[in-house]
């Protein structure tokens, strides 16, 4: 199923977001422009293994942290 | 082949490898990544660092911004041998969450733990941090473990698993070099797992200090990035890195508080 034009709440990096309706955790990321190979995506609060993106719908109410490596000491 | 790749060679064949956790690296120092002015002046420093292991920290993606700031956009990870640290955490359980998520970014098991335990100082929580470096262990991490200059909290790390123990030389972004030099040696004295001495070094000289007190390798992270001409510093840090090597495995002379003469004393004209 595609992403519809009904929209969802989720929580993305703290912060409220309506999205279409209908996506994987895949086209989300991808609606996004972000890379699957370099973002984690921790699913309410669990760790969301890459190879399960496609097949995780994001569901109304879902906390999603997308997260990737930075500059660091 | 130039001078200085000539004398590195050289000091390579009177050393051996920094080995931690079975792997090993050709250099003794390994950088952070944050903080540079630009992306390209980070790795140009690190290149020339001669570093093969360097830092990274796990943050949210910004939403809002380029999609570029993600390091990997900048940084090889088939040149580099990522090490993702826990920066930023203040309790044992972010730690464990910020460590899961960086092995699940898929590179290796290999985590520099870090918590906090005041924001003005930086100084570690070492009770928080031994919490979190016996959990990580258990679950297969090769845990890389921040800590203070204090021998009983090495041991125990060690005792824990870790795979290398990490005392400060002095705060986070000091630059004050080694405050404790006699801690230092005592930990690496008494530890099996590398010791390797991160935050506080702040110029060539306290890179150099270090690594004569005999420990494995330092990390360092705002002594290049905060540097005018953090290339510059980046050479001086590899170059004073093996020095230091160099005089420890070579063992210096007694230090005394009296003149003694070079030339002989015989055979002096009447």
């Amino acid at each position: 199923m595609s992403p519809s034009t009904t929209t969802i709440k989720v929580r993305l990096n703290g912060k409220e977001r309506d999205i279409g309706e209908g996506h994987t955790v895949r086209s989300l990321l991808e609606s996004l422009e972000l890379h699957p190979a370099l973002v984690v995506v921790e699913l309410n609060k669990e760790i969301l293994a890459r190879d399960a993106y496609g097949d995780t719908q994001v569901r109304e109410g879902d906390n999603l942290e997308l997260v990737h490596f930075v500059g660091g000491g | 082949m130039t001078e200085n790749t000539d004398a590195l060679a050289q000091a390579r064949a009177l050393d051996g490898p920094l080995t931690i956790g079975g792997h090993a690296f050709p250099s003794r120092l390994i950088v952070g990544t944050g903080k540079y002015t630009t992306n390209q002046v980070m790795v140009d420093a690190i290149r020339a660092s001669g570093a093969e292991m360097v830092t990274v920290a796990v943050r949210r993606v910004d939403l809002d911004r380029t999609k570029e700031e993600g390091i990997l956009h900048h940084l090889d990870p088939k040149e580099f041998f990522l090490l993702a640290n826990t920066a930023g955490c203040y309790t044992a359980e972010d730690a464990l969450r910020y460590a899961r998520l960086a092995r699940a970014a898929g590179f290796n098991e290999w985590i520099k733990l870090e918590v906090i335990g005041d924001q003005a100082t930086l100084l570690p929580d070492v009770a928080a941090t031994l919490e979190a470096a016996k959990v990580l262990a258990g679950e297969g991490f090769k845990v890389m473990a921040y800590t203070n200059d204090d021998l009983i909290m090495a041991l125990r790390l060690e005792d824990a698993g870790c795979v290398a123990v990490m005392p400060l030389a002095s705060p986070i972004g000091s630059g004050l070099g080694v405050v404790n030099p006699y801690f230092i040696r005592e930990i690496k004295r008494r530890l099996h797992v590398p010791v390797i001495v991160d935050a506080g070094v702040g110029t060539a000289s306290d890179a150099c200090v270090t690594m004569e007190q005999g420990v494995d390798g330092v990390l360092m992270n705002t002594a290049l990035a905060a540097a005018k001409d953090p290339v510059r510093m980046a050479h001086a840090m590899r170059l004073a890195i093996v020095a230091g090597r160099l005089a420890f495995l070579a063992g210096r002379m007694p230090s005394r508080e009296i003149a003694v003469p070079s030339s002989p004393l015989e055979g002096m004209l009447d």
